[in-house]
């Protein structure tokens, strides 16, 4: 490449062009469903990193047994931003917002999504509610302490800006809402002749059962944060016994939405998944339609099992076996997926890729994060780890393991498609091992912990759990060291590196068969789609 | 779309008779929670709720009068949250 080539910006082309606006009002006020992808991206994304301080922060007290680094009141609401910014932040509108708005209306045939202003609006209340909830962190008496599940008693009680805090969520309860909304609409309505339902994307089928969850489950999230405003400025008693009101029942309010919400989380990861081992192994997907069927199965059944997270709240006993029975149930489709990708592997011309090997560790974090979730939906087991470490090492397992990798994973399989230019194979794959090791070393000591014994949400701890604790933290470190090193490389790719060129996977899905930056409204002629989209022997045709 | 041009405007009289049925509904639903009846309570506070509810959709929000898909999604909805709130009672009846 000649050094003038090199020296040219990485977004010459496509929808990087003017477009009549200038500056930093081309972005914000921008309709295009690939500007507004990566406004989602830099804000879901920034916050992710905020997140990691913070992880890192709760990690460094927890190094020994009797830090004197901070105060319990500062420990709690570490702890509570922590959970606060990492879910309804970063996991639950980050890959919907960030890569669903860039790659899935491509993926379709489609110019945008069937409601380009109402997409803007989505991210502008994201906007909102995240600074409300950073105003809510230095104003009032302090952050809030409750944890990021906000239960009361404590939550109508402290003094802390909850309120705020809860209003801010609220907000972001809207943005999430509207999202769902446009993308159901978009799906049903805007696919390019031919995209017929079973040729859909996986990743666009999960987007599709995500956005279902997305419509009817954040209501519920609404109503509950409404009622602790109620609680906390009028005093309705609603969940006060004394006043003949019912704590429980806003356990069961908050994991309505709380549990359907896991699933917001990882069925878009589980999609990107899908759609990546295909192309990296060279070989269709196995299983199609029952991959796509277990994303609406676990969508349908995963909404009806929220009482797990409740069997030591005092709930009924027919409670807790309904709902341990009905968990179980749940793990039925997400084994299908499971099965389905290994299957496709076999026997594949597997290609060890970044994107490749952040996809493969989501295949072995989430099911080690699965199968430590039945141990917490037996009733009888959960009762012993209930509020432990083995919790957070479990839903960390998950969410991190789970729905961040694969979040990564699509950094690292789209982003050059977006930029134009890709980044250095070499130290990817130094950063994704360091990840993969420190991630492993971390979290798997905590759930070891809270086996023996130690109990989350605490700054202080008995001096027997000091040694594993220690070597969670250096763990922080290493997954930390990794994280650095993946990124510095990703980004001085994207803006620096070599051409990406049209489709550097191989990939047979829509977006790889229009132009590296892909044009504002993607295609030049509305798309006929003639195969399905793991058909690699008429890869670069529509 | 099925749904039909004339916009079917409600006569005043109309809108202030159910009026009268929501607050004469109110007035029941204060009764029924002065008197102890025990889990009767509860689902006579809900079975008002509902037709309190139902009035509401059906003249001021004029879902009466809108065509199927609309019903059909309404009732959709209804009727997961109807989902929701039953699976609650397996705690609340059996506690
Ligand atoms: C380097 C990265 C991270 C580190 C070091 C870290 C560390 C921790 C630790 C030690 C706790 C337990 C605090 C306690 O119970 O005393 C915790 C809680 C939590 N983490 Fe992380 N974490 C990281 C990333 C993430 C990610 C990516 C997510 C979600 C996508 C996440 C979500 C949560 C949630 C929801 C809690 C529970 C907060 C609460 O108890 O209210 N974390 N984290
Ligand atoms: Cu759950």
């Amino acid at each position: 490449m000649s050094s003038a080539e090199q020296a040219q910006p990485c977004t010459e082309g496509g929808f990087w062009r003017d477009t009549g606006r200038t500056g930093i009002t081309s972005w914000i006020f921008s309709t295009d469903h690939k500007r507004i992808g990566l406004l989602y991206f830099y804000s879901t994304f920034g916050f992710f990193l905020v997140g990691v301080m913070l992880g890192l922060l709760i990690r460094l007290d927890l190094m020994t047994p009797a830090s004197t680094l901070m105060g319990p009141q500062t420990y709690n609401a570490l702890f509570t931003v922590h959970g606060v910014v990492m879910i309804f932040l970063f996991i639950i509108p980050g890959m919907p917002g960030a890569f669903g708005n860039l790659v899935m209306p491509i993926q379709i045939g489609a110019r945008d999504v069937a409601f380009p202003r109402l997409n803007l609006f989505s991210w502008w209340l994201y906007i909102i509610g995240a600074g409300i909830i950073l105003t809510s962190l230095f104003t009032g008496n302090g952050p809030p302490d409750t944890g990021w599940t906000f239960y009361v008693p404590f939550s109508a009680r402290t003094s802390t800006n909850v309120s705020l805090a809860v209003l801010g969520v609220f907000t972001i309860g809207f943005s999430s809402i509207l999202t769902g909304l446009n993308f159901i609409t978009t799906i049903h309505r805007l696919r390019a002749e031919g995209m017929t339902w079973g040729r859909l994307p996986l990743f666009t089928w999960s987007l599709y059962a995500t956005a279902w969850i997305q419509l009817l489950a954040t209501p519920v999230l609404g109503i509950t944060l409404a009622l602790i405003l109620a609680e906390r400025l009028l005093g309705t008693g609603l969940f006060d016994p004394t006043r003949g009101g019912d704590p429980i029942m806003y356990q069961h309010l908050f994991w309505i939405y709380s549990h359907p919400a896991v699933y917001i989380m990882i069925l878009p990861g589980m999609g990107v998944v899908s759609d990546i081992i295909p192309v990296f192994a060279r070989k269709p997907i196995f299983g199609y339609k029952m991959i796509a069927f277990s994303s609406l199965a676990i969508a349908a059944a995963g909404s009806l099992v929220w009482g797990h997270h409740m069997f030591t709240s005092g709930m009924s006993d027919t409670a807790i076996l309904v709902f341990s029975f009905l968990t179980f149930i749940v793990a039925i489709p997400s084994a299908i997926k499971v099965f389905n990708w290994v299957s496709t592997l076999y026997k594949g011309s597997i290609s060890l890729e970044a994107p490749m090997l952040f996809a493969l560790s989501f295949i072995l974090l989430f099911s080690i994060g699965g199968l430590t979730g039945l141990i917490l939906g037996a009733a009888a087991t959960d009762i012993h780890v209930h509020d432990t470490d083995f919790v957070v090492g479990h839903f960390h397992y998950v969410m991190f393991g789970g729905a961040g990798f694969a979040f990564i994973a699509a950094m690292h399989y789209w982003l050059p498609k977006f930029y134009g230019r890709r980044y250095a194979e070499k130290p990817a794959i130094v950063g994704w091992a360091l990840m993969f090791v420190g991630f492993n070393v971390l979290y798997f000591s905590m759930m070891v912990l809270g086996l023996k014994g130690m109990p989350r949400r605490y700054y202080h701890y008995l001096p027997e759990f000091a040694p594993l604790n220690l070597v969670a933290t250096i763990g922080s470190w290493i997954l930390a060291l990794g994280l650095i090193i993946m990124l510095v490389n990703l980004f001085r790719g994207l803006f620096r590196g070599e051409p990406a060129g049209d489709n550097p996977w191989g990939g047979a899905t829509l977006e790889w068969s229009i132009p590296t930056p892909p044009a504002t409204e993607n295609f030049e002629q509305e798309p006929v789609v003639t195969h399905g989209p793991y058909d690699f022997t008429r890869t670069g045709e529509p | 779309m099925t749904h039909e041009q004339t916009p079917h405007i409600l006569s005043y009289g109309k809108l202030t008779l159910v009026w009268l049925t929501l607050l004469a509904l109110t007035a029941l639903t204060v009764w029924v929670a002065h008197h102890n009846v025990g889990i009767g309570h509860v689902w006579g506070s809900l079975a008002i709720a509902c037709l309190k509810s139902g009035l509401v959709i059906a003249f001021f929000m004029h879902m009466k009068y809108e065509g199927r898909l609309l019903r059909w999604l309404l009732f959709t909805a209804l009727a997961i949250l109807a989902i929701f709130i039953g699976f609650t009672f397996f705690d609340v009846l059996y506690r």
